[in-house]
């Protein structure tokens, strides 16, 4: 029996066959051509009108930036050196404005022979915002420090900036390059000092105003550490910013003055009209930004508050800023807080536009987090009260790490919203780099009738700003991201 | 053995304002009132003090007295015979105007785009994720600007429209023509679409201080009835396929209900388009829109999609999948799932940021101003303000009536939300 069935299987593989490559249709470059773009009748439709979307603006627009021209000094010689390379009639963009205004779009009227003081605080600003941006990471500290330093060398030196000022800024990076390796933490008092260095650089002046100013929140601590033992907190700090605002409307400035006769160090004052551009643009930015978070959280709370008045004046504020558009509000800056404060106080424009900009975004902020608070399971709230937590420990160390990491992309998006609406800051005189600047330069007898090159210019600039700003809120989320899903 | 009883009953002590539970938030909003209090009493002391110092009074007087200025775009009769108030009503129509029709193409942009976006076409996908991010990105000002400036740098003038004997006999074609079957005109002093005309008007009457058209009455009336008269006859429809299980057909009735009455009534009124037309320098007839409500009206409605987009596409994708496969499973088509399924429940998600886009889009009208669009920041906080000098007047009412503004769209909004939101049992 055995022997007739082994003879009935008359063959047995006794290896594997190597698999068979898939056939062409499922491989490689068709595969993906026939899943993502012939999948089906209206994908071959969308395919064909997505192709015929790119042709038109490549076919519209690849001659105008082929035949660019850097080097001329009028928009009528840009058009001819593209007449005399590429024919009559052929058109080309005219980058030679951008090459011979650039300054007016990044410094507005900033004096030339100062402009590496806006140089180098833009550098600091970073180094300032490192140690909260990544905060604790060696390794992104460097590299950040390290890309500031680099950036200095090579900026400060085209701005011609002066010898002493160049060595001390790169000794100031080089030692905060050295802190960032030995204690990473200590990062964050340049980043407190930072405001005060840097309404020095840019306004100028004595550097005993903004020290002196900066005294005043070591008043108000001393006042605090001093006192709440025998006071007790609260009523100390109270006593503090009491002692803070004294100190500020009344000792600063003869102190301040005091100072600068017996040790005088001051760089070349700058007035606020001089200022313009993305420097304009970027000052009120940052500093909005800066301020609005705090402001936001407060107002935030202060809605989400068992107490009546407190909400009530919460609520009454935020759906005020919300209703009305930031021109308007920009408008009581410059025409109305004249009306509101006290007879002959004249303060500066930048400053007034900085504080209704916080305003503004700060109560868009406070509906972003009122969000995420809402968002925040009861749970937690009851948790805190059940660990013994007082509300503002509570809120420090359970509600709000929580509600913050879940309204961060619509922060972020509010942020890029402030920066953005910093444009507008054009409808009270002040030079923006899209209004402001395009118009003046638009204005020029050389430069009249060009209208694409400073647009995208100024708009390529915004654009990498703002979609940085979104990039980076990815980046937190996914860094922030503790669910395991 | 002694249990610890009630907390010691002490007497009331001052600390206790601060570190009792009990009386601390009172302390606080006692505190609280008090500081409002005074902040709004130096303001006022202070407002008071400075219009005295300049010899200004508060009073809106000044919104009966002639205004004396022209204005481009009026959607209701004005001349610079009227009133500063005349006129604020005037700009008030025109933010009214360009806001509503913002709403309207952001949000057929927005959705197409959203869509598309998710489509599974990589291409499209690609290029609709730029359009997103580029217009996100960049100040709404502008695309204000630069609309206006293509508008108005780019476009021919009316003398290139001119077609002349010469020409003709030459086989040249004009510089330029006119788009849409002859009928739209864009020059560089504005555009020239066909205007309404009716042989046969019904005039209008005067309500309030706007004067309403009564052949646009007729016409919403008439629809109006046409869409009630439909709905009862698919109702009816519907009750006698219940009845005999036999649908009767209803389609070309339905058509007749729906259009027949409309078309009657243009042929009533004697409903015509006037094309606009060039004669000697200029085109006559037809309305000119004005490039600024034109450039304006794109770059809002180009810029807001981009929002509206983003919105979309997130209330998508918030429908889990199983939702998708369970209507499948039930045998639906395509596209009633997308109708019957997906769409109401996104909606849910789609609409409270979609509230908020069409704020930030009424409120963004007022940036107008970049292109002298002569709007309500234009006409009461522009030259209203200038001429008269009353600016804390001014400011204070605009701010007002765009809160207003504000509020009314949100209650509406607020109003349809709650129908779409689900109903919690």
């Amino acid at each position: 029996m055995s022997e007739t069935h082994a003879q009935t299987v008359t063959y047995v593989r006794d290896s594997m066959l190597p698999p068979a490559p898939p056939p062409v249709g499922e491989r490689g470059a068709v595969k993906w051509l026939r899943e993502n773009l012939f999948s089906s009748p209206l994908n071959i439709a969308l395919t064909v009108l997505g192709v015929l979307i790119v042709w038109w603006l490549v076919s519209a627009s690849l001659p105008w930036w082929l035949n660019s021209v850097w080097n001329a000094s009028s928009l009528g010689q840009c058009r001819e050196i593209v007449a005399a390379s590429a024919g009559e009639g052929a058109t080309g963009a005219c980058w030679a404005m951008v090459r011979e205004r650039w300054h007016q779009f990044i410094f507005g009227f900033y004096p030339p022979s100062e402009w590496w003081r806006p140089v180098l605080a833009f550098g600091l600003l970073f180094a300032a915002l490192a140690p909260v941006l990544f905060a604790g990471q060696k390794r992104n500290l460097t590299l950040i420090l390290g890309g500031v330093l680099a950036y200095l060398v090579v900026t400060l030196y085209l701005a011609g900036a002066p010898g002493v000022a160049f060595a001390l800024s790169l000794l100031l990076v080089a030692g905060l390059l050295v802190v960032a390796q030995v204690a990473p933490g200590r990062l964050l008092w340049f980043t407190l000092i930072f405001p005060a260095l840097c309404f020095w650089l840019l306004w100028g002046g004595s550097i005993w105003s903004p020290i002196v100013a900066m005294a005043g929140f070591g008043v108000l601590y001393a006042v605090f550490r001093f006192g709440s033992p025998f006071i007790g907190l609260a009523p100390a700090a109270g006593a503090g910013v009491v002692a803070a605002a004294l100190w500020w409307l009344y000792i600063d400035h003869a102190i301040a003055d005091r100072l600068q006769a017996a040790l005088p160090f001051a760089i070349e004052a700058v007035r606020s009209d001089l200022f313009g551009g993305f420097l304009l643009a970027i000052v009120i930015g940052v500093t909005g930004i800066a301020f609005s978070l705090p402001i936001g959280i407060l107002l935030a709370l202060g809605r989400q508050s068992d107490m009546l008045i407190v909400k009530t004046l919460s609520v009454g504020f935020i759906e005020f800023i919300r209703g009305v558009p930031l021109i308007t509000l920009l408008f009581t800056a410059s025409l109305l807080l004249q009306y509101f404060l006290p007879p002959g106080t004249n303060f500066d424009i930048i400053l007034r536009v900085i504080i209704l900009v916080t305003f503004f975004a700060a109560a868009y902020l406070a509906e972003v987090i009122r969000g995420g608070l809402a968002a925040l399971p009861r749970g937690q709230y009851e948790a805190a009260d059940a660990l013994g937590l007082d509300y503002w420990r509570a809120q420090r160390l359970i509600i709000l790490p929580q509600a913050l990491k879940i309204s961060i992309p619509s922060i972020v998006s509010t942020f890029i919203g402030l920066f953005k609406d910093t444009t507008l800051v054009a409808f009270v005189g002040l030079m923006d780099p899209l209004k402001g600047v395009t118009q003046i330069v638009r204005a020029d007898i050389n430069w009249k009738g060009i209208y694409w090159e400073p647009y995208i210019f100024v708009g390529a600039i915004f654009f990498v700003i703002c979609f940085g700003m979104s990039r980076y809120s990815m980046y937190l989320e996914r860094k922030l991201k503790t669910d395991h899903r | 053995m002694a249990f610890a009883s009630d907390a010691p009953k002490d007497g009331f002590r001052l600390s206790m304002l601060i570190y009792d539970t009990r009386y601390r938030s009172y302390t606080i909003q006692i505190v609280v009132l008090v500081l409002f209090a005074m902040a709004v009493a130096w303001l006022l002391n202070n407002t008071a003090q400075n219009l005295a110092a300049r010899g200004k009074e508060f009073n809106f007087d000044f919104l009966w007295q002639r205004a004396g200025y022209d204005i481009g775009q009026q959607l209701i009769p004005y001349s610079n015979d009227d009133t500063h108030f005349r006129a604020l009503l005037v700009g008030l129509v025109n933010t009214l105007v360009v806001a509503f029709w913002g709403c309207v193409f952001a949000t057929i942009l927005g959705v197409i785009i959203g869509v598309l976006r998710l489509s599974n076409n990589w291409l499209i996908g690609r290029l609709m994720t730029v359009y997103v991010e580029v217009f996100r990105n960049v100040p709404l000002l502008l695309w204000i600007l630069l609309s206006y400036v293509i508008l108005s740098e780019t476009t021919p003038q009316p003398r290139d429209f001119r077609v002349t004997d010469e020409m003709i006999a030459a086989g040249e074609e004009p510089k330029a023509s006119m788009i849409l079957f002859d009928t739209v005109a864009v020059t560089n002093r504005g555009t020239n679409i066909p205007a309404p005309l009716f042989d046969r008007s019904l005039g209008s009457i005067q309500i309030g201080f706007l004067p309403v058209s009564l052949n646009l009455l007729a016409f919403i009336a008439v629809i109006i009835a046409s869409v009630w008269a439909n709905r009862r006859l698919l109702a009816h429809a519907k009750a006698v396929q219940e009845a005999t299980g036999d649908r009767p057909v209803t389609w070309w009735k339905s058509l007749l209900i729906l259009f027949g009455p409309v078309i009657a009534l243009k042929f009533a009124l004697g409903l015509h388009l006037e094309i606009p037309e060039l004669k000697g320098f200029n085109f006559q007839g037809g309305i000119l829109v004005a490039h600024s409500f034109t450039a304006l009206l794109i770059a809002l409605s180009l810029y807001t999609a981009a929002f509206i987009a983003e919105i979309v596409r997130a209330g998508i994708l918030a429908i889990s999948r199983g939702q998708t496969e369970a209507a499948f499973a039930l045998g639906l088509r395509p596209n009633r799932t997308m109708s019957l399924i997906i769409l109401p429940q996104a909606l849910r998600v789609i609409i409270p940021p979609l509230i908020s886009q069409y704020l930030n889009l009424t409120k963004n009208t007022s940036l107008g101003i970049a292109v002298s669009y002569l709007d309500l920041r234009g006409t009461l906080g522009g030259i209203t303000l200038n001429q008269t000098g009353r600016e804390l007047e001014c400011m204070l009412l605009m701010m007002l009536i765009y809160l207003s503004i504000s509020l009314i769209i949100s209650a509406l909004m607020n109003l349809y939300n709650r129908t779409v939101q689900l109903k919690a049992r």
